[in-house]
């Protein structure tokens, strides 16, 4: 049996909307509030410090109050982040951080949520935990530090690793076929995916600034360089004379291309759906693939999440997408408040003393 | 007593009775037994029922492991337990008959439904003749009913019903039989079955019309010469209900978050048998409840957890093999040191073990069941009842010393019900919960500052400072933490204190829970019998029944595990030999050698079932007189009606 859920259209709403922001006049924050005392205890050189930064130079931006942010973490080296933002934190258990803040964000209207989790504790351990809160979109911020190893307990292969990777624990190299999280969380129906890198800071902030602003579950893939255990592995895509053919900036209702000028390659749409990239000259009267970030369907999305290959000839980059669907957390309030007011209000002793009494009582005098 | 009713048949009074009604697990028994409870609640009379049915949902018919039970104890005095042993078995078929024969006491009535007594269902049981004609009941005394074909008889005039629809209505036929044997009024299960078959007015007419025509075959068939009466039990006075152990602590919970000032939050994980617990609850969203069906028993507590952080009482309900799977979160929230309530229902184990079934097996699991040094509250009703009071003692105890508590209920406990005198809300105990709001301490600059881990002096516990409070904000994580400031730390002698800490904590609740109490009328006994959880009232019946032979024993039953009351040991020292009744192999036993060095004497059984009071008596008795080892009597339920033994 299913019933229409009569839910008030909740409408376009922002992801920080119901959270406490500064007055107008309040002094502007900084960076450094958001800082806090505890020494940051990555390996140096980790892409971790960079990320750091750009979460804590963008956090003044959104003008919340800063009581009303939470930072909810698992286990694994990035999952030490909550200790070093001066905001209220929770660094919890392995792969569990989505669970953990799927009941806080749920009972809390008034916070902005974040968690923080790696390759290996949000796609291994967690991986129930993630696709779960995808599907129901729940008002959360995750954002997936991906450096395709087990750091913190250093080296082994992790779920993103490539096939045929030689760890600690694959001496012959790796058998395991790895995830796409970008694939993952759109075959979840996660209504924002998007993807950016530790070291561009620019483009970190957008997508920073386009995930808080999402209402739903937004996850963010970072691709993140482990200098110790897996070193140079997004160096393909950060080297200055490769990255221009081979990373794809998805933009919105732009067709999806890469390369320079000059030597532009477009994606088109081929026999029996299968997409190619050609150059640009060769795509005229092609079926040129458009990015549609909004569509509903989750199909292209899915398909450009699929230009990846472990020799990353082509990396695509940004928003794969991002759609409104009620949220869980907003839906679940809803009911709750639509029950307190049909009934009248907060319960009162006698509320209380009536339900526990329940329809069938006796009197013994 | 007997008097002669207007029909000319005869009324006889008792002081109490038990009845088992039995069937296949479609033939509708629980539904029965509830509606007869419903109907004796309402007569006044002082009563406890047993459920009993298998895990899967439609066994094969006919089948022995498709027979579902529903016992019922009622007197005109107070019950303890729903019974040793039967007095009247309704058998719907005979595999019926033959799962529940063996407690049957020799001159105990059975009343069987002869339609299902073909050659094919006793062929299915492995019965070679008929029992209800080659003589072998002959030491019971046997009502054979046409109840299937009667009641099709009685709905002859029903065109619309199909002949399956008449026939799912003999269990109503068989309620109005009883119901004329034991004169219960039939009013409220009228009203309930006008509610749940409004909408469909020809089932409901079948099925009242079925109800009739079982009272009056019982009025006007030779066969029933007799109908009991037993008078309404005197109870303190009071408003009354009858209630389940599942819907006691849901309700518990509730009026908790209520007293407290703070929402329930429960995320949870279908299982058996807490599942009614959860399905409660989401019905209560009036009072400000939030239910979250977690994608697993892990998420579960995590979100309740999560909820708890945000200044909520996070509440997770489950049974054994979901507590194995949230340990490690239980763990997590006895380090964060948040408010946390773990509703153990717990059930026959190990691994998936007795679903349906009742066990005690779970108390060293809540104990020791985590890694490290990860001391956590336990507390366990023992009625259905208690459960309500369990509820908020669990809540005052999370809420209190910012804690995971565990309150362990079980399969008998969440599915047996009595009567409960009601209490009112405005007169429970205040659960207002304190957050913090201010800094508590100066830095070295003599700046005020938060510290998250600065301890109240009485309780040891830390400030519950939510997200949301400016100027409070602070981390929290599973690693060791340094006392005060709360930051990481990974000193020796700070992870030596932090453990003892917490430790001292957990050990500080024995300051707010009072004494153990001993029942022990003469002050002559030598022989002690201690209990926790359900076994109770099978304890206290036990009791009674050896004291009625004019032997002495004393009593007493642990509602906290941990910490035990403070006078413990002192009362286990007290007594000459410790008696330890309990559904597991000696769990408790175990804890109390281990920390009072008393040699206690561990009594135990698994059967999935509660103790009888009879099989108590015995080893209360043979300990008395010096036995040094107890056996569990399996014939217990044999000796019951030659013993006259009666709870």
């Amino acid at each position: 049996m299913t019933t229409e859920l009569g839910m008030p259209s909740i409408g376009v709403r922002s992801g920080t909307a119901g959270v406490p922001h500064l007055a107008e006049d309040d002094p502007r924050q900084t960076k450094k509030e958001f800082t806090s005392d505890q020494e940051v205890r990555w390996c140096p050189g980790c892409g971790d410090y960079a990320i750091l930064a750009a979460v804590q130079g963008f956090l003044p931006e959104l003008g919340l109050k800063r009581e009303n942010t939470v930072f909810v973490s698992g286990i694994g080296c990035s999952s030490r982040f909550p200790y070093y933002l001066d905001t209220y934190g929770m660094h919890s258990i392995h792969g569990r951080a989505p669970a953990i803040a799927t009941g806080l964000a749920t009972s809390r209207p008034d916070l902005s949520v974040w968690v923080v989790t790696g390759d290996g504790d949000a796609l291994s351990i967690g991986g129930n935990h993630l696709i779960h809160a995808l599907r129901r979109n729940v008002n959360l911020t995750i954002l997936l530090f991906n450096n395709q190893i087990y750091g913190l307990t250093k080296g082994q292969y992790s779920p993103t690793s490539e096939v045929g990777k030689v760890t600690k624990s694959t001496p012959m190299g790796s058998v395991d076929h790895p995830f796409n999280p970008v694939s993952l969380a759109l075959g979840a129906e996660a209504t924002f995916v998007a993807r950016t890198t530790d070291t561009d800071r620019k483009h970190l902030t957008e997508i920073l600034r386009a995930a808080a602003e999402h209402r739903g579950t937004s996850l963010v893939e970072i691709y993140q360089n482990c200098p110790i255990f897996n070193d140079g592995a997004f160096d393909l895509i950060k080297d200055r004379t490769q990255q221009e053919a081979r990373i794809v900036h998805l933009a919105d209702g732009e067709p999806v291309a890469v390369g320079p000028e000059g030597d532009r390659q477009v994606l088109v749409r081929g026999a029996g759906g299968v997409m190619e990239f050609v150059p640009h000259a060769e795509s005229e009267g092609r079926d040129v693939v458009v990015h549609d970030a909004g569509a509903a369907d989750p199909t292209q999305a899915f398909a450009l999440s699929r230009l990846d290959s472990p020799q990353m000839t082509h990396v695509p980059m940004g928003i794969f997408r991002s759609v409104s669907r009620p949220t869980y957390d907003d839906m679940v309030r809803a009911q709750v408040d639509a029950a307190i007011d049909t009934a009248g209000g907060r319960p009162t002793d006698a509320d209380l003393d009536a339900l526990i009494h329940g329809r069938d009582t006796w009197t013994v005098a | 007593m007997t008097q002669t009713q207007s029909s000319g048949k005869s009324v006889q009074r008792l002081d109490r009775v038990v009845i088992r009604f039995a069937g296949d697990s479609g033939d509708g028994m629980q539904l029965t037994g509830d509606r007869f409870t419903s109907e004796t609640a309402a007569l006044g009379n002082d009563l406890s029922t047993l459920p009993n049915f298998p895990a899967e949902i439609r066994a094969p018919q006919g089948t022995l492991p498709g027979v579902s039970s529903f016992q019922l104890h009622f007197a005109d005095h107070d019950v303890l337990t729903p019974g040793d042993a039967p007095d009247v078995l309704v058998a719907m078929n005979p595999a019926a008959l033959k799962a529940n024969l063996r407690d049957l006491p020799r001159g105990a009535t059975i009343i069987a439904n002869t339609d299902e007594f073909s050659k094919r269902n006793l062929a299915k049981v492995g019965y070679d003749a008929n029992p209800l004609d080659d003589g072998s009941l002959e030491s019971w005394h046997v009502h054979p009913v046409a109840l299937t074909s009667i009641t099709v008889e009685a709905l002859a005039a029903f065109d619309t019903l199909s002949r399956k629809d008449k026939e799912r209505a003999k269990n109503m036929f068989a309620l109005g039989l009883l119901s004329w044997m034991y004169h219960r009024p039939t009013t409220g299960t009228e009203s309930f079955l006008e509610k749940k078959f409004g909408s469909k007015p020809d089932i409901l007419a079948a099925n009242l019309t079925a109800l009739k025509a079982g009272l009056n075959y019982g009025e006007t068939t030779e066969d029933f010469a007799v109908s009991y009466e037993i008078a309404p039990a005197k109870m303190a006075p009071g408003t009354y209900r009858n209630i389940t152990g599942n819907a006691a602590l849901a309700l518990g919970l509730v009026t908790a978050s209520h007293r407290a000032g703070i929402p329930l939050v429960l995320g949870s994980y279908p299982i058996t048998p807490a599942s009614d617990i959860l399905h409660t609850l989401s019905g209560l969203k009036r009072y400000g409840v939030t239910t979250l069906q977690a994608e697993d028993e892990i998420a579960g507590i995590g979100a309740a957890l999560g909820a708890s952080f945000g200044g909520a009482i996070g509440v997770t309900t489950t049974s054994g093999p979901g507590v194995a799977l949230k340990s490690e979160t239980i763990g997590l929230g006895v380090s964060l040191e948040l408010p946390l309530v773990i509703v153990d229902v717990q059930r026959g184990g190990p691994s998936t073990g007795l679903p349906t079934k009742t066990e005690q097996s779970d108390l060293l699991q809540a104990m020791f069941g985590r890694n490290g040094e990860s001391p956590v509250p336990i507390i366990a009703p023992q009625s259905p009842a208690d459960c309500f009071d369990a509820a908020l003692e669990a809540v005052r105890i999370a809420t209190t010393y910012r804690t995971p508590v565990f309150l362990l209920s079980d399969g008998y406990l969440a599915n047996g019900s009595e009567p409960w005198s009601i209490p009112s809300v405005s007169e429970l105990p205040d659960l207002t919960v304190e957050f913090a709001t201010e800094p508590n301490d100066t830095d070295d600059k003599g700046e005020p500052v938060f510290h998250p881990y600065l301890r109240d002096e009485a309780t040891l516990a830390r400030p519950w400072a939510i997200p949301g409070t400016p100027g409070l904000e602070h981390r929290i994580g599973g690693i060791e933490k340094a006392n005060v400031t709360g930051n990481i730390s990974y000193d020796p002698d700070n992870h030596d204190l932090m453990t003892r800490l917490r430790a001292a904590k957990v050990e500080r609740i024995a300051d707010t829970i009072g004494d153990l109490e001993v029942d022990d009328p003469s002050g002559e006994a030598t022989v002690l019998v201690l209990g926790w959880g359900s076994t109770y009232g099978p304890i206290a019946a036990a009791a009674r029944s050896v004291r009625n032979t004019g032997a002495q024993v004393a009593r007493a039953h642990l509602r906290h595990l941990n910490p035990f009351p403070a006078n413990t040991g002192e009362v286990l020292r007290r007594y000459d030999k410790v008696l330890v009744p309990e559904m597991n192999m000696g769990q408790l036993a175990m804890l109390l050698r281990a920390k009072f060095l008393v040699d206690v004497h561990s009594f135990t059984q698994v059967r999935g079932l509660p103790f009888t009071t009879v099989e108590l008596a015995d080893a209360i008795v043979s300990l008395a007189s010096g036995a040094d080892t107890l056996a569990p009597d399996s014939k217990a339920t044999d000796t019951v009606a030659a013993k006259g033994g009666h709870a």
